[in-house]
């Protein structure tokens, strides 16, 4: 499929010289410039879910962090919450500690597997709804659009020559586009500080360093991406449309062309029936790519930079109503129905492409995880142990001959009120223990006071003389942990943990 | 010759002319912005290489005009921390060693402080897990030489055992029996097998026996009548089943013809009094430490 234009077929007579300009322009432009994409706004069903997917999506990002929560104790009060400096997260009731990290796991393994299921059932539903890419961008074009005018107006702006008016024009829209980029990364910030505290902050300039720093970031990523960059972010930058194409099957719901009944297209449809040709319904008039944000013919086909906003569905549908033919031309179908269309088949959507094997794996997954996740929040409990054997030395022996292991014993309390715990060993005959920091104190069990929301950690020596378990290289037993006089009514948590007494190492 | 240029038939793209398998690759221009993104990169590193250290240089290194260096930095990060903890350091080394242990936030930070301090000037001979070895004590045991309350730990790390640079430091000398003369080998193998017996532990009854005479005239002057050893000379207990240069017979007969005497430096003129006192109060917590002397 490669044409050879330039060849040395030259009439003998003429005696042609075989230069080829070194300097020809063709060859020498190795970059080109990004052609501005200025797309029509358009109006149809697409694009009122799409500007109710912007106002909920940013309703959500701003208002959250604002949302309180009271939490008893020193707990702080801010619903959504990421605590760095002391290593919590809060979501309304529930309060995960670092240990606890899995569910961050869990959150991030449903979002991957949550958007493999919806690309499989809708295509990239993703890119064109709820991307941030694709929502900060609509609000900028948008903003562009008051300011500038639609689209033809902004492609005269474009071409012509600076002047007060167009000087004014652009600083009002990128000012704007700066305190929105501004609102943007200020708001980020609130999710790991308590919000009111830290715009207080933030304006009288009593912020730390790193919330001015992560603003700014975000500030000059925002106002670069949804300004300028628009679309070459997708094109270029982003991942998911190249995994997308491994993830979208014949049965995937996809923004299409149906050329079948669109083609041979006209733009003098009724001219071109008059004259007795074939016409399909396309009556060539660009509406669908003049919308495009990506700047694409959907007619094309199917391809890596359309995101499937479906804004090409909205501006033919409005055509196809004026020229009084149904709707559809381009619609959401998949690979296999406009096949069979093809084919000459009379088929269309219904809900059953929904269900396949794909999608019920994707599902089961999604919702196995979901519900895994569910069931250790509920039964998860509010006090969690670790014992941390000492390692070197694994055992002392001490002056009377009794063998001594050492253990660093951790307590979570994971309740927001101070709590005392039980330390006691069990199942090693001769067991004595002694508490660093415990004053000397000897004995089988320690009373260990934990504070709210805290872990204590406390070093605990234990000892024996007994034959049976110093014969031994290594004898199991068991610290158990139980709460005291638990406040209310709630029933106290106990925990037992299995441990290992080391002793010498016997020679066969 | 000529240079033949292919157009791709369906995106209208030239070739680049090389193709793999019958795939031609298009020369499909790079985005603008790509170069614009190389040349701030260029700036960038041009910039860097003035601001910090970077050409290599026979001899060194540029030393770039802001004058940052890693060990400056660290010194710098080192500054901070040690500013950070003055307000403790200066409470630990106000305070005295049993009421340190009283309060526990000074205690956790003396312990972790110790530990550190430990790591670094300790475990050549201590060991990593203070388990010491054959010469070394064991730290984490309850058999003291020198006194395991933090008091004695404490004066032992500051004045050191047999240390020749600090005058008040522990000192004693355990006379060599073998050769020196003092004891013929018959009756070094007698007191032997009675040190033996003194922990319990199977010896040849007769010689032990023999032994007891030799053990009161010459070892119990420092060792006790009773072998329970004596802490002002740092004479070891041997009646305990710890034998810090190895049981059995051979071994202590070793020790009594030519004993091996441990040293130990003094740390006052390497480490701070607050150092010293938390890497007592470390020892101390490693699961031998005695009470303290005033309560």
């Amino acid at each position: 499929m490669v044409q050879i234009i330039n060849t040395l077929d030259a009439p003998p007579e003429v005696g042609r010289e075989s230069a080829v300009p070194v300097n020809k322009a063709e060859n020498r432009s190795l970059y080109a410039s990004r052609e501005a994409i200025h797309p029509r706004a358009a109006h149809g069903r697409f694009r009122r879910f799409k500007w109710a997917m912007v106002l909920i999506l940013l309703g959500i990002y701003y208002v959250a962090p604002w949302l309180r929560w009271t939490r008893p104790g020193d707990a702080p009060d801010q619903a959504i919450l990421i605590d760095m400096a002391n290593r919590r997260f809060y979501f309304f009731f529930i309060e995960i500690w670092p240990q606890e990290f899995y569910y961050v796991a869990g959150l991030l393994i449903m979002a991957g597997v949550g958007l493999f299921l919806v690309t499989s059932l809708f295509g990239r539903a993703w890119c064109g709804y709820a991307c941030p890419q694709t929502v900060w961008t609509d609000l900028f074009i948008w903003v562009e659009s008051k300011i500038e005018g639609d689209r033809n107006a902004r492609i005269r702006l474009d071409a012509a020559p600076w002047s007060a008016s167009k000087l004014s024009k652009r600083a009002i829209k990128m000012l704007i586009w700066l305190l929105i980029a501004i609102a943007t990364g200020g708001f980020w910030v609130f999710y790991f500080a308590d919000a009111p505290t830290l715009f207080h902050e933030l304006i009288t300039g009593q912020a730390p360093s790193v919330a001015y720093f992560t603003i700014a970031i975000l500030t000059a990523t925002t106002f670069t991406f949804a300004g300028f960059m628009r679309e070459q972010v997708c094109t270029y930058m982003c991942p998911w449309p190249r995994i997308q194409g491994a993830m979208l099957d014949e049965e995937s719901l996809i923004v299409t062309y149906n050329a079948w009944r669109g083609e041979p297209r006209h733009s003098g449809l009724k001219k071109a029936e008059a004259q007795g040709l074939k016409a399909g319904d396309c009556v060539d008039c660009n509406a669908c790519v003049a919308v495009c944000p990506m700047g694409i013919d959907i007619r094309d086909g199917n391809q890596l930079e359309c995101i499937n906003c479906a804004l090409c569905i909205d501006a033919c549908d409005a055509v196809m109503d004026k020229i009084g033919k149904p709707r559809g031309l381009i619609n959401y179908t998949t690979a296999g129905l406009y096949a069979a269309n093809v084919a000459g088949k009379n088929r269309h959507w219904n809900w059953r492409h929904l269900i396949r094997p794909r999608t019920i794996i994707y599902f089961t997954a999604w919702a196995g995880v979901g519900l895994a996740m569910l069931f250790t929040l509920i039964h998860r409990t509010q006090l969690d142990v670790n014992v941390v054997p000492d390692r070197n030395p694994l055992f002392v022996t001490l002056s009377d001959g009794a063998i001594r292991n050492g253990y660093t014993v951790k307590i979570l309390n994971k309740r927001q009120e101070a709590r005392t715990f039980r330390l006691s060993v069990h199942d090693l005959p001769g067991a004595t223990m002694e508490m660093v920091g415990g004053a000397g104190a000897r004995g089988t069990s320690f009373d260990i006071p934990v504070d709210a929301d805290r872990l204590k950690a406390v070093k605990i020596y234990v000892w024996t003389s007994d034959p049976a378990v110093i014969a031994k290289e290594h004898s199991t037993f068991a610290f158990k942990i139980e709460e005291l006089k638990p406040k209310g009514d709630a029933p106290p948590e106990s925990r037992t943990y299995d441990a290992i007494f080391h002793g010498p190492e016997r020679e066969e | 010759m000529a240079i033949q240029t292919e157009k791709d038939d369906v995106s209208g793209t030239a070739t680049t002319g090389h193709s793999w398998d019958g795939i031609r690759e298009l020369n499909t221009p790079l985005p603008r912005w790509w170069l614009y993104t190389f040349y701030g990169c260029v700036i960038w590193a041009i910039g860097y290489t003035i601001l910090y250290p970077a050409w290599p240089l026979p001899g060194g290194a540029t030393q770039g005009i802001l004058g940052w260096s890693s060990r400056g930095q660290f010194a710098q990060q080192m500054q901070a921390a040690a500013a950070a903890q003055k307000d403790t350091v200066d409470r630990i080394a106000a305070m005295s060693l049993p009421d340190i242990m009283k309060d526990p936030k000074l205690l956790a930070y003396a312990q972790a402080g110790g530990a550190a301090a430990f790591k670094v000037n300790c475990v050549q001979c201590h060991g990593a897990g203070a388990a010491g070895g054959k010469g070394y004590p064991n730290l984490n045991d309850d058999d003291w030489l020198w006194g395991g309350s933090p008091e004695a730990i404490y004066t032992t790390l500051r004045h050191g055992i047999r240390y020749t640079d600090d005058p008040n430091t522990r000192d004693s000398q355990m006379p060599s029996f073998g050769i020196d003369g003092i004891l013929t080998p018959e009756q070094i193998d007698q007191v032997a097998n009675h040190v033996l017996a003194l922990s319990g532990e199977t010896a040849d009854a007769g010689k032990a026996e023999a032994g007891k005479q030799i053990f009161a005239e010459n070892c119990a002057a420092c060792h006790g009548e009773d072998g329970k050893g004596n802490r002002e000379f740092g004479a070891p207990n041997l009646t305990d089943r710890l034998w810090l240069y190895g049981g059995g017979i051979d071994n202590i007969k070793a020790q009594i013809v030519k004993p091996s005497m441990g040293v130990m430096p003094g740390w006052t003129k390497r480490l701070d009094d607050a150092t010293i006192k938390e890497l007592a109060i470390y020892v101390h917590s490693l699961g031998g430490g005695e009470a303290p002397v005033t309560q």
